[in-house]
């Protein structure tokens, strides 16, 4: 499971952390995750993530 | 020191920064104002503060008004210093006011003062009576950080706006109609290209949640207020936010001995063959935020450095990184530089522009010193694809 960045705002998302303020369990892998999941830093839609190599 | 009066029992309180030339490396050659306001109700309340070292011009402003350990609530729109920097000491003589800021915003009030303040989150949507009064909220996260919002007052039509609108710019005036207009927006041009540039898409979403708000009065953080062109201001951020260019190439370099400095001239000369309006800037006289307003606009960007033991000239690779992080998209570049025998630095400035999201057509090279000729044939070379 890769890690997704944000471009706009630079966080990373880590399947292996997830992401505990919008609900999502650590082990879910970014493709996994809802289309109406948001940045939780700055609100950016899912679309907005780049792949990190 | 006096506070000036926006509408009844609005004012402005902040600070002016008649002396501040580098603001974290923009170079603010008119200065700036951190713009803080107070509305005097039934709560009396203090929206955003000053940068920490003008805090008594803040409370000076303020006890113009009213006694500065009369204040209800206090809204940090924004937690970077030259706003929040006033808080701590407006705290210390209102222990007991209300702290309002969205949830990004209480955590970095917290990280920056680690002070138990009396916090309270907002959100988009969210209403405080004040009195006569009411605070309507929006988010405006990464516009500019992930804590930003903006504040309403529906009774005044006034926006508080914050960071975005806001121009480095010190003077006594506070209105767009005492002020040379030309002058504000080009210091916005900037300000735009320099802080806000990267976050077109959190602009967009911002001016899309503005669209049914009546605005009268943008009340910025930094500058001057606008009223009289706040239809204009508005539309100029929906065409920055675009990515609308013009026939424009700025071409930038670094130079040791003039060789890249002729390869320069011979890009432009393309240029006016192209009817392009070049704009030619060497890094050790013009400053990379001035470079960043010329580029807003720009359909080109070229860059070119001579190749100095392996590696670019540090005055470009520290251009390009902040290029890359200001990241102005669907632009065309070129690289050029002159060489004696490694010649690294044109593919160094070629993937530095890649990863900035650029699309490089062309690469020109000359060894040490280019003749007329080949001069010539880099000006015919981008002619043909121009």
């Amino acid at each position: 499971m890769k890690k997704h960045k944000c471009v706009v705002c630079g966080y990373v998302y880590d399947p292996e952390v997830g992401d505990s303020s919008g609900n999502i369990k650590a082990g879910t892998s970014f493709e996994s995750i809802h289309d109406e999941w948001e940045c939780p830093i700055c609100g950016a839609t899912k679309d907005e993530f780049d792949e990190e190599e | 020191m006096k506070a000036v009066k926006i509408k009844e029992n609005v004012y402005w309180v902040g600070a002016i920064d008649w002396n501040v030339r580098n603001f974290h490396g923009y170079l603010t050659q008119r200065g700036t104002t951190y713009n803080a306001y107070l509305i005097i109700d039934e709560k009396v309340t203090l929206i955003d503060a000053v940068k920490p070292n003008l805090t008594n011009q803040l409370i000076e402003r303020i006890s113009d008004i009213i006694d500065s350990r009369k204040i209800d609530i206090v809204v940090s729109n924004h937690t970077e210093m030259d706003h929040s920097g006033g808080i701590p000491k407006i705290m210390e003589l209102n222990p007991n006011a209300e702290l309002i800021a969205t949830a990004n915003g209480v955590k970095g009030l917290n990280a920056h003062y680690k002070q138990n303040w009396n916090f309270k989150i907002v959100e988009t949507g969210s209403k405080i009576s004040i009195g006569k009064h009411t605070l309507q909220f929006i988010t405006t996260p990464m516009v500019h950080w992930p804590d930003n919002m903006v504040c309403y007052i529906p009774e005044e039509k006034i926006l508080f706006s914050n960071d975005a609108f806001g121009q480095h710019l010190a003077s006594s005036e506070r209105f767009d109609d005492e002020y040379p207009v030309d002058i504000i927006m080009e210091e916005a041009r900037k300000y735009y290209a320099n802080i806000v540039l990267p976050y077109y898409k959190p602009v967009k979403k911002v001016l899309d949640d503005l669209k049914g708000v009546d605005i009268e009065i943008i009340a910025t953080s930094h500058g001057i207020i606008w009223r009289n062109n706040v239809g204009k201001i508005i539309e100029e951020y929906k065409k920055w936010s675009s990515g609308e260019v013009t026939k424009k190439a700025i071409i930038i370099y670094d130079s040791m001995w003039n060789s890249t400095e002729k390869m320069a001239y011979a890009l432009s000369s393309a240029f006016e063959t192209k009817g392009y309006f070049p704009v030619i800037c060497n890094l050790q006289h013009h400053h990379m935020s001035d470079i960043m307003t010329e580029i807003l606009s720009a359909e080109y960007i070229c860059v070119g450095s001579p190749t100095l033991n392996n590696n670019m000239m540090p005055a470009v690779a520290g251009f390009l990184t902040y290029l890359k992080g200001l990241s102005p998209r669907d632009r065309k570049a070129v690289a050029f530089g002159s060489y004696g025998w490694g010649g690294q630095s044109i593919a160094q400035i070629e993937s530095n522009l890649t990863e900035s999201g650029l699309q490089v057509v062309k690469s020109f090279r000359a060894k040490y010193i280019p003749s007329d000729e080949d001069l010539k044939k880099i000006t015919e070379d981008l002619v043909a694809i121009l």
